[in-house]
């Protein structure tokens, strides 16, 4: 009772016991080597993760690292500017509502005519998808900011530089880490589909490669390994946001 | 210390006051009072230098008020604590844009901790706090500044009969100990004439009376009945006029 009572608390460990057990479920249910065993594939990967898996993990990684790193070098700033101003809203947020809900995914092809067939397009195809989740995060996270609050810290005294370091930066971190979580659980399923074009890279290439191949085993191994990737940058997202907003986690 | 002439002012097309004249003299404690929407807040924002005038004038020790001013300190209803800070830096904020050294700041936000008695919630976020606490707190935030003039907005409406007796106390005891003008907006009569050497009585956009309170500062008053009389004043000034709006 005791261990079960653990496991429970550890939420990430209760996650994968479940998946794992509905996983199971469905392999002895469909009976086809299409679902593979649990347990042949947790082989499988650990025999694939150092030499093939990590690298195109790792050319995964750069990938969606650098577009989320793009995107909060542009969405931020951006953010901020239509969250103070009223006139850049007026101006700006009309265009942001029409572009934000087009499937970006569909202009893969043009991207890559102008950008070039290489890492360019992918990143930048990421970047055209999730700056908005930023953009508007930050934006709203101004907008939330009671006046009152702004009355209160003009009068302590604090200048104009102060205000975005008392008062307007901590107000939007929180929101800016929950448009990141959501930016990195798209940014992965659009580069599953972008790397698919022009590489032969990348943990979304491995899997409709091994697809083709009609390797299951070593396709569920990458389906593993992407699901991990996912999970460990969202546990990153905890850390990190534990650390910068401890105000946030009170009871 | 402050002198009010002539002042009118509008959001877009309301006039929220109209005509406003008011002098406070320095060290001495002034309430307003009156129905809601009235415009005391805007009047309080105004003194504050929070929000801007065009028609009439203010003057804070002789001098126009424009923009915040450094020894003016403000405590409004309920956003006044950053949530993101906790209440040692909450209360150390005031200091440290005003470039005071760390040593000279920690010794003077300890000592209105301890002044205060709150020297056990300085590592809590705001969140963490009571009602009764958090005022405590915003007035230890707003005090550490040594203000000339304390501007508080209904500091006292969100909490319990007991916490507001304790903290209209303490407020009293803070008046007497160091010198210091304060203007309160209260809803509450009792608190009008407890705190208040003058009581401001407004009714829509404008002042309607002036009263003296010869008994103020005393703080067995809640149990003498001139106290209830001077309350009872206040009641039927601020119910005058109330039965010809009604039809
Ligand atoms: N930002 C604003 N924009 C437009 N009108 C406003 C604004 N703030 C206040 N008002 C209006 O101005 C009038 C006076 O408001 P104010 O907040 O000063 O009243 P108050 O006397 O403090 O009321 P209460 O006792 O309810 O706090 C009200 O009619 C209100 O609707
Ligand atoms: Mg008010």
């Amino acid at each position: 009772m005791k261990l079960l009572d653990k496991m429970l608390k550890n939420k990430t460990l209760h996650g994968i016991i479940i998946v794992i057990i509905i996983w199971y479920l469905l392999h002895i249910s469909v009976e086809s080597n299409v679902i593979p065993s649990p347990y042949n594939t947790f082989k499988r990967f650990f025999h694939l993760f150092p030499k093939v898996l990590s690298i195109h993990l790792l050319a995964s990684l750069v990938r969606i690292m650098t577009a989320v790193g793009i995107s909060i070098i542009i969405g931020v700033p951006f953010g901020l500017w239509i969250g103070m101003s009223k006139k850049a809203d007026s101006i700006i947020s009309p265009v942001v509502y029409i572009l934000y809900p087009l499937p970006k995914i569909a202009f893969l092809p043009i991207f890559m005519i102008l950008l070039g067939i290489g890492n360019t397009a992918k990143i930048t195809l990421i970047v055209t998808i999730i700056i908005f989740q930023i953009l508007i995060g930050v934006r709203d996270g101004i907008k939330e900011i009671p006046k009152e609050l702004y009355y209160s810290v003009i009068s302590m005294g604090v200048s104009k530089a102060g205000m975005y370091r008392h008062l307007i930066m901590p107000a939007i971190l929180p929101r800016l880490f929950s448009a990141l979580r959501l930016s990195l659980g798209i940014s992965i399923s659009t580069l599953f589909f972008a790397e698919n074009f022009a590489t032969t890279y990348g943990i979304g290439y491995y899997i409709m490669n091994a697809w083709v191949m009609v390797d299951y085993l070593d396709m569920f191994s990458g389906i593993l390994a992407l699901s991990l990737l996912g999970l460990l940058l969202l546990r990153l997202m905890d850390l990190l946001e534990k650390k910068f907003c401890p105000w946030v986690f009170l009871k | 210390m402050i002198r009010v002439r002539n002042l009118n002012y509008s959001y877009g097309s309301d006039l929220v006051l109209s005509n406003i004249n008011l002098s406070i003299e320095e060290n001495t404690t002034c309430t307003i009072i009156g129905p809601s929407g009235c415009g005391k807040t805007t009047l309080l924002y105004l003194l504050a230098g929070l929000i801007d005038y065009t028609d009439g004038e203010i003057y804070i020790k002789n001098e126009k008020v424009r923009g915040s001013r450094r020894e003016t300190g403000v405590i409004l209803q309920d956003y006044g604590l950053l949530p993101w800070k906790t209440v040692w830096n909450n209360i150390a904020l005031g200091l440290k844009v005003r470039g005071m050294e760390r040593e000279q700041l920690n010794k003077e936000v300890s000592e209105i901790l301890r002044e205060l008695d709150i020297q056990e919630l300085k590592n809590k976020y705001p969140s963490q706090l009571s009602g009764g606490q958090k005022q405590r707190v915003t007035i230890a935030r707003t005090l550490v500044i040594k203000p000339d003039l304390l501007l508080l907005d209904e500091f006292t409406s969100a909490l319990d009969a007991m916490t507001k007796e304790n903290i209209q106390n303490l407020i009293l005891n803070i008046y007497k100990k160091r010198p210091v003008t304060i203007v309160f907006v209260t809803h509450s009569i009792e608190e009008a004439v407890f705190l208040g050497q003058k009581i401001v009585i407004m009714d829509k956009a404008k002042i309607k009376k002036i009263i003296d309170n010869p008994y103020f500062g005393d703080v067995e008053i809640r149990s003498r009945i001139d106290y209830y009389n001077i309350c009872l004043e206040v009641r039927r000034w601020l119910e005058e006029g109330k039965n010809h709006e009604t039809p």
